[in-house]
């Protein structure tokens, strides 16, 4: 029980100010986004200041940020969640072999991608909260037992080619006001994804719920200070346990939009989006101890992630490797950040 | 009289102790084998290619390919029980030392049939480069005070990049048969190189816990780092510490694995083992929040978790598929050693013992 013990402290000194704690690590994380977007404006030009390429960043990662969102959530209330990458990977290869192969409905794909997310949170949630074990064990064994699924459902690629897919896959929602003359000079307006408008609302809802709810209020409590938590009258398991579910289902959904833009089922779907994930919420400014953490900046920190990845390929690192190497490096310098932040705090 | 109160509780004794899951699962896979065929015991002795005699069977199998996750499992004990974590990086850890040692033999170049440098200075070479990662993960852990997962998320994600990066995306090659000595068998010798790699290792830590203060200390960090702090102890260092001994143990393993075959793959070698030793750790009986440890313990873990992947190799189970299988065996252990689990069945041996006592 000793973890624990420091865990309550720091929740303890964070106590009332763990909100401006929250501000200001998101304070920190939107203008090291702005910064880096107008620098790469400024700086290298071409295919950053056209709209469409921001809008890309999110097309290509609406997946990304519902899958942040979960992560978040479950990282304020003190846990971690490493399956929902393997879990992106199995729904999508799911959807893909109901879609394709068995004939299925889109709204059945839908239902299984969804039921397959919340399956594996409410076994993992009940397995931390409920058991006590820890999180990260218990995701591990979920994200192995994801990775392994999904090859015995099939290891071979599945491409959807059903027309109704294809239409949903396709629509584009363009976004009025923005737009560019491409090379021949004609107007082309700028779109997003219908992945792209599910992920946001998804942002905004959890905002809401997770500022303005009893339920999101409990989550920072619980993440803060279990003891405390649980004398104010929370109920710690079950909070805990709800966190995981919601994780799990927006693992499901995740995997649906990942689906819904990559219109395959693959064994390399998802991989190493769990880290990713947990990357964004990191620079998002949500701290694993637990109890600081906030939506919007995760969202920050999905576009932060994906802008420095882009940047990097364009200044032509573009082998493979530096672009996990920028991750690392972005990862570890927020880390620190945070760190000293925390440690300035804890001194006071 | 005394005798009997101590059979009644031998049960719960047995099953309290540390090494009662481990030695268990070992049984159970033991008596498993046995039953659907006992020919997985069986061991023979062949030739080689190069014309020696090497011992050949699943038993052989099983303690040859676990010297890897052995050599971790060691160090990722002492870096949970002092940091209260796991380094999730040693697989990519692994990468780079197999990396920089294949760059010194290869001389550099794609692939070589000689060793360019000495065996010796490259695996020393190897060992630095990962004690150096291991000092980065430490720092990172002991100094900034972050989550020792967390910390070591830098290095899961760039490690295997700067394995790539070291040999500038090539995959050196390299056909000396000395080099493989350490991966392979040594000429004349039927047992494979790393069991003895491995006894090795053990020896060293089984005389570095019996004549230094490194455990002592280490559980003493784990268990309280302000109280240690107090007793004169510094938790950073120790902390520090047991992250560079993981990094060598780490150099090991990867040297073992690049010597197997001679080459590397950045993205494909020891994918995964970090779970596995993470696994090999709790398996062990090592609470994963830091504090007391059994090495020994994590060590049969290790053997036990590559029992099970040569079991199931037998049965066919495509290695793809082979996490979904092990998940279902890592929940059940843990759900099985869960303290609030084994509670509730304790009580229900109770509240049946008490029925079975009324009734009679």
């Amino acid at each position: 029980m000793p973890k624990e013990i420091a865990v309550d402290k720091q929740g303890r000194l964070a106590g009332r100010p763990a909100m401006s704690d929250t501000n200001m690590l998101l304070t920190i994380t939107v203008l090291v986004f702005f910064v880096m977007y107008i620098a790469a404006v400024v700086f290298l030009g071409g295919g950053f200041s056209k709209p469409q390429s921001f809008l890309n960043i999110l097309n290509n990662n609406a997946s990304l940020i519902v899958l942040s969102c979960g992560m978040s959530i479950v990282m304020i209330t003190g846990g971690i969640d490493i399956s929902v990458g393997a879990v992106t990977g199995l729904v999508c290869m799911n959807c893909a072999v109901h879609l394709e192969l068995q004939g299925g409905s889109i709204i059945t794909a839908l239902l299984l991608g969804l039921g397959i997310g919340l399956a594996f949170g409410i076994v993992q949630g009940f397995l931390v909260a409920h058991l006590g074990i820890q999180p990260f064990i218990v995701s591990l064994a979920g994200m192995f037992f994801a990775k392994g699924m999904t090859t015995i459902v099939s290891k071979e690629p599945v491409r959807v080619t059903g027309e109704s897919f294809l239409a949903i896959k396709n629509i584009r929602v363009t976004v009025p006001g923005l737009g560019s003359n491409n090379k021949l000079g004609q107007y082309v307006p700028a779109y997003v994804e219908v992945g792209v408008l599910i992920a946001l609302a998804v942002v905004v809802i959890l905002f809401c719920v997770l500022r303005w709810t009893k339920l999101g209020r409990s989550f920072y409590a619980v993440g803060g200070n279990n003891q405390s938590a649980n004398m104010l009258g929370i109920n710690v398991r079950r909070t805990k346990f709800l966190a995981h579910v919601l994780c799990g289902l927006l693992a499901g959904l995740g995997g649906i939009l990942y689906f819904l833009h990559v219109g395959s089922g693959d064994v390399a779907n998802g991989a190493g989006d769990e880290m990713n994930a947990i990357a964004s919420s990191i620079i998002g400014g949500t701290l694993l101890t637990g109890g600081v953490g906030n939506i919007v900046g995760t969202f920050f920190g999905v576009l932060s992630l994906n802008t420095i990845k882009r940047i990097v390929s364009t200044l032509g690192f573009d082998e493979a490797w530096w672009s996990n190497i920028t991750v690392a490096a972005m990862i570890c310098l927020f880390l620190i950040i945070q760190s000293i932040i925390l440690m300035r705090k804890n001194k006071k | 009289m005394k005798e009997k109160r101590s059979d009644e509780s031998f049960f719960r004794r047995l099953t309290r102790h540390q090494l009662f899951i481990p030695v268990a699962a070992l049984l159970a896979l033991v008596l498993f084998n046995l039953i659907a065929d006992p020919s997985f015991f069986s061991i023979s002795l062949k030739e080689n290619s190069l014309g020696n005699p090497v011992l050949s069977g699943n038993i052989i199998s099983v303690l040859d390919n676990a010297s890897e996750l052995v050599l971790l499992a060691i160090g990722m004990t002492l870096v949970t029980a002092s940091s209260g974590g796991q380094d999730i990086s040693v697989g990519a850890t692994m990468a780079i030392a197999g990396s920089v040692i294949l760059r010194l033999v290869c001389g550099g170049q794609v692939s070589a049939d000689t060793m360019q440098a000495p065996l010796f200075l490259a695996v020393l070479a190897g060992i630095v480069v990962t004690m150096a990662f291991g000092a980065f993960n430490g720092a990172l852990v002991a100094y900034f005070k972050i989550q020792p997962m967390v910390a070591t998320l830098i290095m899961f994600t760039a490690g295997r990049s700067i394995a790539a990066w070291i040999n500038n995306n090539q995959l050196p090659f390299i056909n000396d048969v000395a080099f493989k000595y350490a991966g392979t068998f040594l000429p004349g010798i039927p047992v494979p190189t790393p069991v003895f790699i491995t006894l090795f290792m053990i020896l060293v830590f089984w005389l570095v816990l019996k004549f230094t203060n490194l455990g002592l200390y280490t559980q003493a960090v784990g268990i309280n780092a302000n109280s240690s702090r107090l007793n004169g102890l510094d938790p950073k260092k120790i902390k520090l510490l047991t992250y560079v001994i993981l990094g060598a143990c780490v150099a090991i393993a990867g040297f073992i694995r690049v010597s197997r075959s001679g080459s590397i793959n950045y993205s494909r070698i020891a994918e995964n083992i970090e779970m596995d030793a993470i696994l090999a750790v709790a398996l062990g009986g090592n609470s994963l929040g830091g504090g007391k440890f059994n090495v020994y313990g994590s060590i049969l873990g290790a053997y036990v978790i590559q029992f099970l992947t040569t079991t199931l190799y037998k049965y066919n189970v495509p290695s793809t598929a082979l996490p979904a299988y092990k998940a279902v065996v890592v929940i059940l252990l843990v759900v099985l050693s869960a303290p609030v689990v084994r509670e509730k069945l304790s009580r229900m041996k109770k509240s049946s013992a008490k029925a079975a006592k009324e009734v009679a």
